[in-house]
């Protein structure tokens, strides 16, 4: 028995989802809205940016699924008692990785542990050797010599996994590819092969095929090994990468989602009303812009976090005041952040309010609501998407220099500033322990990497300076 | 005639690559001589300003250069290395461009942009250098020019500027001067000062002139030869005179018929169907057939060769082709029956809108509590009577309010004095919800027909807009039968009201924007440069069918415009205006004919005449439009006038009726 | 020139009231000084006499903004709000929940909170105008494609990835510089380059791709057409005109942070060592001293709105175009 959790943050990510499934499906058939993103997707690196980002998103996804398992049924107890832990789907896909803890620090790969323990050895004497792991490499008999042997095995298991299922994706994508073409599969397949199509299929089956290679790997290795080994705790470094790519995308989009309604508004308004209105509006963003964006930050969280000490009683599981916590964070970081966005929005009204086609509306008596809606909005919504996507990357930035403040998320929260933050001391250890470290840096830039380019090529198709010219 | 200076031979450009490759100028041909003007004649979008870039090697990054020779001099151009180049650019061949305003450095003083050209040909420096830019500012007309010379772009007008360019372009001393459009973006009062400048220096200097323009009174008053170019060809080319008694190409022919005046007032204007066919394909036959009167099958199919017609003039047409006999051309015949009637005068008699005493002032506003320190009086006290099924024309030049006058009649513009009587309700009154009922009744249509429409909007949305605002048409489904027949109205299809905005050519946008307005069936509509933004061909379509509708709909008009042409073919009455004031008021006849106010008679005067010599005095005025936020005392228009007397400086001049029609403001008149 | 000044700076009163009582709200409101005090005390063992303490050490025992018991003005001044609040407009920023004179402190830190910023500022400039100059020259080639994509990537990077493997390479590896602390004087510099360097270095994506923008979309403009016109070379384009241009909007957008540098960079100042200022807030947030984040606040909106200020005069000095009315 299952006891769904929905989180607000959850309920928030799928929210999201929601608005942009029916975004999609509006744009569909509206061809004005749907020549831009085919602009932005003709870019190869757009396409392979895209496609890693959706990786990111997929796993995001499936860890926004929260549920809490039922404690097993003690005698003569009526009512069902549920863990205080709240698990999630991607939780259950990882399985053994999550589990199996070790004691302490190990390499990655490694089946011995990282630092020395004293054991009592059969023969009564006490040695400080370096123990067998619990469960990385178990499975070996004789550790130093199988091991590198079973690794590559595995390996190759993992790319012959990946060329099957890139040939199936192949021969799934052509043939439905030819039906919308109206050829055959197998012509579909060569062009596609050359890269002959108008979106450059080529290069998103490559990268989906890259990404495949890596989840093969990390299937056939991860259950046997630690592959981005374990930290102070013994729990797998991996695990807690990937887990903290939920809490990357909840601030990188909450945020914009949480301040979008404000910067929109407001912008339009002062922008198109003008006079007491405009004055109000650009005191209150000039107010809040004039506090350094960290220090309000700071402020804001520090007094979250008396307020939630003083009242633990409001959160039923840590992860609730956990996610309680983010959620909080996602607000602060948009109230800081939305008045770049209002006042850019805010000039545009000011231009578009002036443009022909708005005062033809007022000539034709139009309401004033309808012309923001209609008029105003559609035209400035290119500068809302850029302003989102540029603020993306930014933000999942962000969140590991707040974590590494010390006002970032909850230290409970697996984020990759908190795996960062708690690294950092040990880089000073000798031998340094540098997997941790590794692991959320290359997991990070990957996310804001594709991100970036991502966002690039979005710049590049909707913005009408760079559209000219081209 | 001199010796030849340039030659250009079989001219080709490309923009892009690829088969989708732009080709803005295709096999084009000519000659300068030394000292001469040649104009390059052509509607937007022909590839004449392309042809002018690349003869200075100065495409845009897209583009290159795929083909033929430029020879200066003998020289190839197109031969040399970019270094080689750049001593041609700015000291043999200069250049001046269309937007004074941008083409500038808004960082630097006029003066250094004027000396860096003499630095790099000349070799000046010091006080050499300063002493011949002073020179050159004084030769270009800049009042005060040692002092000037420190200034910066900002602080000077559009004409001012248009010199500055100028006299950088002299600095070099060129043999060639290349003017883009120089005098496209300046008031005609301005224009006719830039081009007289332009005609001395050209005299005094011995430079030849590539003359790039699509206004045929310009190529009249200043060319010695005119080229025609049609989608990146040279269609006709003749010496000015020659061209102007007998244009020989359909298409020049069309161009002239185009030309809205007063003697084609009764009837509708020869229209050229059609819009220029966009340079990204090939073609197969003549570009010109499908917009052709007297095209024929052979038209369509075989590209038509050069053919001379005399000295220094050819015509790219098959119906020069001496071995050709042309199955049928005949000369095109007006449709019959589309003259419209005129409407019986009686129905103009009882004013629709009566304006009195309009004001529009803009606070300037200063300081930390925003106190008012100023006015900008955009409009000041403008009168203005607008019949039933009449075209009231309001003429004047950028900035003297009159697009203004038209936003305060609509109540776009709150006014801030002065009466609005519309049918009996006085709109400067009404509010709210009142004045939202009303405003079915007058409607505005804009210049800019590509800012105009809400790109994100189908074109029937945009067209029902007006209905829905207004709650009329009945439900959905009568709103879009009403969109559809709208559109066959204004001559486009029913099935256009599901594409959007961009998809059309400007002419079918302005088609869309007077359905738009028509959808909620006005009284009056306010045209403000309805066509200003258009090639003439495209103009006259557009001038026809706001003719056609005021017939059909008994549409009164009131036209703001700049164009005196378009006046006299449309209006029935013509107001002309001068710093937010009317200057002089009458009909057509009265003031076009008999202008009776100092400027009304400068402005008509400074219109470029497609007669070459029609012995008219120009009567050219000094300086420039003083600005509305500080007019200057008495006679607004005493600091420029020719005929300014004492009394002018000291105070405004009372309005002298000259007939029961016709009145003016000016104390030299009886 | 001094009206106008003079003028702007009555803008910003308005805007100091409003930070000020936000943070008032912020740090008073939300929790009462009871909550902040149990906080510092520790959650367990609190009694209501230990909690009386704590705020009576600290100045919290008034009320928040009148005091009923007083007499006079003093109804007025003595209260939270005033003693803690209102003060700070005379930049009296009392003493900090550790005891400490934050004025004081903050003259002191000052000092090497700009020994950083400001290189890495003037550096900075220097070295995103010469890379984005660079790129722009060879704009449309190859050089400036890659130019553009190694900005991407290491705009990417976290600025912490950039500090740690900085650490670990120059000090742990090669043991060039040490690797944290700092002292003051001329022997500073070993303890400030390597910081300057990584600051300079982390900003160098992000910016240089920004540059480089603004000057293609100089480059692109009417004038830069006419200055080729008259047979000026490629380089005495760039220098001649679309520098002079493209330097408006970059040195106004500098001016604007130029007061903040005082603030010093946090993240830097924390890893390295250095007794700024930067590393004076992040300690007090990690204590919990609300009393020194207050101060920062406000002082920080203090400089922010002084740097809109000097943007304002400085556009009047760089471009000819905007004259002070």
């Amino acid at each position: 028995m299952i006891k769904p959790v929905l989180l607000w943050t959850d309920a928030l990510v799928f929210l999201l989802v929601a608005v942009i499934v029916a975004f999609v499906l509006y744009a569909r058939h509206r061809e004005h809205l749907r020549t831009p993103w085919r602009e932005v997707l003709r870019s190869r690196l757009a396409m392979a940016s895209l496609v890693v980002l959706a990786a990111y998103v997929l796993t995001g996804l499936l860890d926004s699924v929260h549920f809490r398992k039922a404690l097993p049924v003690k005698n003569g107890q009526q009512e069902i008692q549920y863990s205080g832990e709240v698990l999630s789907l991607f939780d259950l896909l990882m399985g053994p990785v999550r589990t199996q803890v070790e004691k302490s620090y190990s390499a990655p790969f490694a089946v011995r542990l990282y630092t020395r323990e004293a054991v009592i050895g059969p023969d009564g004497v006490q040695r400080r050797i370096y123990p067998r792991l619990r469960y990385g490499g178990r499975h070996l008999a004789d550790p130093d010599r199988e091991r590198g042997p079973d690794i590559a095995r595995r390996a190759t298991l993992a790319a012959a996994e990946t060329a099957a299922a890139a040939l199936l994706i192949l021969w799934l994508s052509s043939w439905r590819l030819a039906r919308r073409h109206a050829e055959t599969p197998r012509r579909m397949a060569r062009q596609l092969l050359r890269g002959d199509l108008d979106l450059p299929w080529r290069t998103a089956l490559a990268t989906v095929s890259l990404l495949l290679l890596l989840l093969f790997m990390l299937y056939n290795l991860a259950g046997a090994y630690h592959v981005f080994g374990t930290d102070k705790v013994g729990q797998d470094v991996l695990y807690q990468t990937l887990k903290s790519i939920r809490t990357g995308l909840v601030i990188g989009t909450l945020t914009t989602l949480i301040m979008l309604p404000f910067a929109i508004a407001l912008g339009m308004m002062a922008g198109y009303f003008r006079g007491w209105v405009d004055d109000i509006i650009q005191y209150l963003y000039t107010t809040l812009n004039s506090i350094p964006g960290v220090l309000l930050i700071a402020a804001a969280v520090l007094m979250m976090q008396v307020y939630i000490a003083n009242h633990p009683e409001l959160f039923e599981t840590m992860t609730e005041r956990a996610d309680m916590r983010l959620l909080f964070l996602c607000l602060i970081l948009g109230i800081t952040s939305w008045t770049g966005l209002c006042r850019l929005l805010r000039g545009e009204s000011l231009k578009l309010r002036e443009l022909e086609y708005v005062q033809a509306a007022t000539a034709f008596g139009v309401a004033r609501a309808t012309i923001l809606i209609r008029h105003l909005l559609p035209n400035l919504m290119h500068l809302v998407l850029i302003a989102v996507v540029i603020d993306f990357s930014g933000l999942v930035l962000a969140e590991a220099v707040l974590s590494y403040v010390g006002v970032g998320v909850d230290p409970t929260t697996l984020s990759w500033g908190n795996m960062i933050n708690r690294a950092r001391l040990e880089m000073a250890r000798e031998p340094m322990v540098w997997w941790s470290l590794l692991a959320a840096f290359v997991f990070m830039f990957g996310l804001v990497l594709s991100a970036n380019l991502f966002s690039d090529a979005v710049r590049d198709a909707f913005d009408p300076r760079l559209r000219q010219r081209q | 005639m001199g010796e030849k200076l340039l030659e250009v031979f079989d001219l080709r450009t490309r923009i892009g690559r690829g088969p989708r490759a732009v080709r803005p100028v295709d096999g084009v041909s000519f000659h300068i001589r030394r000292g001469e003007t040649f104009a390059l004649l052509g509607e937007s979008g022909c590839g004449k300003s392309m042809t002018a870039l690349s003869l200075l090697r100065l495409l845009p990054p897209a583009g290159r250069i795929a083909g033929g020779r430029v020879e200066l001099d003998g020289e190839n151009l197109l031969a040399l290395t970019e270094r080689g180049m750049r001593s041609v650019r700015g000291n043999r061949i200069a250049m001046i461009f269309q937007e004074p305003m941008t083409s500038l450095n808004p960082v630097m003083t006029i003066g250094s942009q004027i000396g860096e050209v003499l630095e790099l040909h000349k070799g000046l420096r010091g006080d050499a250098l300063r002493e011949k830019t002073v020179e050159l500012l004084d030769a270009v007309g800049i009042p005060d020019a040692a002092r000037r010379h420190g200034e910066y772009p900002h602080q000077l007008s559009g004409g001012m500027k248009q010199r500055v360019m100028i006299a950088i372009a002299l600095a070099g001393e060129p043999d060639l001067l290349i003017a883009d459009e120089p005098t496209t973006a300046l008031d005609v009062t301005i224009q006719a000062q830039v081009l007289d400048l332009l005609r001395d220096l050209q005299k005094r200097y011995g430079m030849a002139v590539l003359l790039i323009t699509h206004d045929l009174g310009v190529v009249a008053q200043m060319a010695d030869r005119v080229a025609v170019m049609y989608a990146g060809q040279i269609v006709e080319q003749a010496p000015a005179r020659r061209f102007f008694d007998t244009p020989q190409h359909p298409y020049s022919r069309r161009l002239f018929q185009a030309l809205p005046d007063s003697s084609k007032r009764d009837r509708p204007l020869t229209v050229i169907p059609g819009s220029v066919p966009p340079l990204d394909r090939d073609f197969t036959g003549c570009r010109f057939a499908e917009r052709c009167d007297r095209a024929w099958l052979h038209c369509r199919t075989q590209a038509p060769g050069w053919f001379d017609t005399g000295a220094d003039a050819g015509v790219l047409c098959h119906l020069f082709d001496p071995g050709l006999v042309p199955e049928t051309a005949p000369e095109a015949t007006q449709e019959a029956g589309a003259a419209s009637p005129e409407a019986p005068a009686e129905s103009g008699s009882q004013p629709l809108l009566v304006v009195d005493g309009l004001q529009v002032h803009f606070p300037i506003q200063r300081g930390l509590f925003k106190r008012t320190v100023g006015h900008v009086k955009a409009v000041d006290g403008v009168s203005l009577d607008i019949p039933t099924r009449r075209t009231v024309a309001l003429v004047g030049e950028s900035g003297c309010g009159k697009t203004t006058v038209g936003k305060g009649i609509l109540q776009l513009i709150r006014p801030t004095g002065g009466s609005v009587r519309f049918d009996g309700d006085e709109l400067t009154r009404l509010r709210g919800e009142r004045l939202r009922k009303r405003r079915a009744d007058f409607q505005i249509i804009f210049q800019d027909p590509f800012s105009s429409m809400n790109p994100r909007m189908q074109v029937g949305d945009i067209i029902e807009e007006g209905m829905v605002a207004q709650r009329i048409g009945g439900d959905r489904a009568q709103r879009r039968a009403r969109v559809e027949a709208l559109l066959q109205q204004v001559g486009l299809r029913p099935e256009h009201a599901g594409r959007y905005p961009h998809e059309f050519s400007g002419g079918q946008r302005q088609r869309i924007c007077i359905a738009r307005t028509l959808a909620v069936n006005p009284k009056l509509i306010v045209c403000d440069e309805p066509t200003s933004a258009l090639d003439v061909s495209v103009q006259a379509q557009i001038l026809n069918l706001l003719k056609d509708l005021q017939a059909s709909l008994g549409l009164a008009y009131l036209f703001i415009t700049h164009d005196i042409s378009v006046v006299a073919y449309l209006a029935d009455r013509v107001a002309v205006m001068y710093l937010g004031r009317i200057v002089e008021e009458g009909s057509v006849d009265e003031v076009l004919e008999d202008a009776r106010h100092p400027y009304t008679q400068a402005l008509l005067s400074a219109v470029p005449d497609i007669e070459p010599d029609s012995g008219r005095a120009i009567i050219r005025l000094q300086g420039d439009m003083p600005s509305p936020a500080n007019p200057p005392a008495g006679c607004h228009f005493h600091p420029r006038c020719p005929k300014a007397r004492d009394e002018c400086r000291r105070a405004y001049p009372p309005e002298t009726a000259l007939s029961p029609t016709h009145k003016a403001r000016c104390f030299l008149l009886p | 020139m001094f009206a106008y000044v003079v003028r702007r700076m009555l803008y910003a009163v308005p805007i100091l009231i409003g930070v000020n009582l936000l943070t008032f709200a912020l740090f008073f409101v939300v929790n009462s000084p009871d909550d902040m005090a149990r906080m510092h005390l520790g959650m367990k063992r609190v009694t209501p006499e230990a909690i009386e303490k704590w705020k009576a050490d600290h100045g919290y025992d008034r009320p928040l903004l009148y005091n009923a018991q007083a007499e006079g003005l003093g109804r007025v001044t003595d209260t939270i709000f005033f003693e803690k609040s209102v003060r700070l407009f005379a930049f009296q920023f009392g003493s900090s929940d550790g005891g400490r004179n934050i004025g004081q402190d903050i003259g002191q830190r000052m000092w090497p909170s700009l020994a950083i910023a400001v290189p890495v500022l003037l550096l900075g400039l220097l070295v995103y105008i010469s890379f984005a100059m660079l790129l722009a020259f060879f704009r449309g080639t190859y050089l400036d494609v890659s130019g553009v994509v190694l900005s991407v990537v290491l705009m990417s990077i976290s600025l912490l990835f950039y500090i740690i493997a900085g650490q670990y390479v120059f000090s742990k590896l090669f043991h060039l510089v040490p690797i944290s602390g700092y002292q003051p004087g001329w022997l500073a510099w070993r303890f400030v380059i390597l910081p300057v360097a990584i600051g300079v270095f982390a900003g160098l994506g992000s910016s240089s791709r920004w540059y480089r923008t603004i000057f293609l979309e100089e480059i692109n403009k009417d004038y830069v057409r006419t200055a080729r016109a008259k047979g000026l070379s490629e380089p005495g384009l760039l220098f001649g005109h679309v520098l002079k241009n493209a330097l408006v909007p970059i040195l106004t957008g500098v001016v604007v942070v130029l007061p903040t540098l005082f603030m010093g960079n946090l993240i830097l100042e924390s890893f390295f060592g250095i007794p700024g200022l930067g590393s004076y807030t992040i300690d007090a947030i990690n204590s919990q001293d609300f009393a020194i984040v207050r101060a920062m606040v406000f002082l920080g909106s203090v400089l922010y709105i002084l740097g809109l200020i000097l943007t304002d005069i400085s556009y009047t000095l760089v471009d000819p175009r905007i004259r002070l009315s």
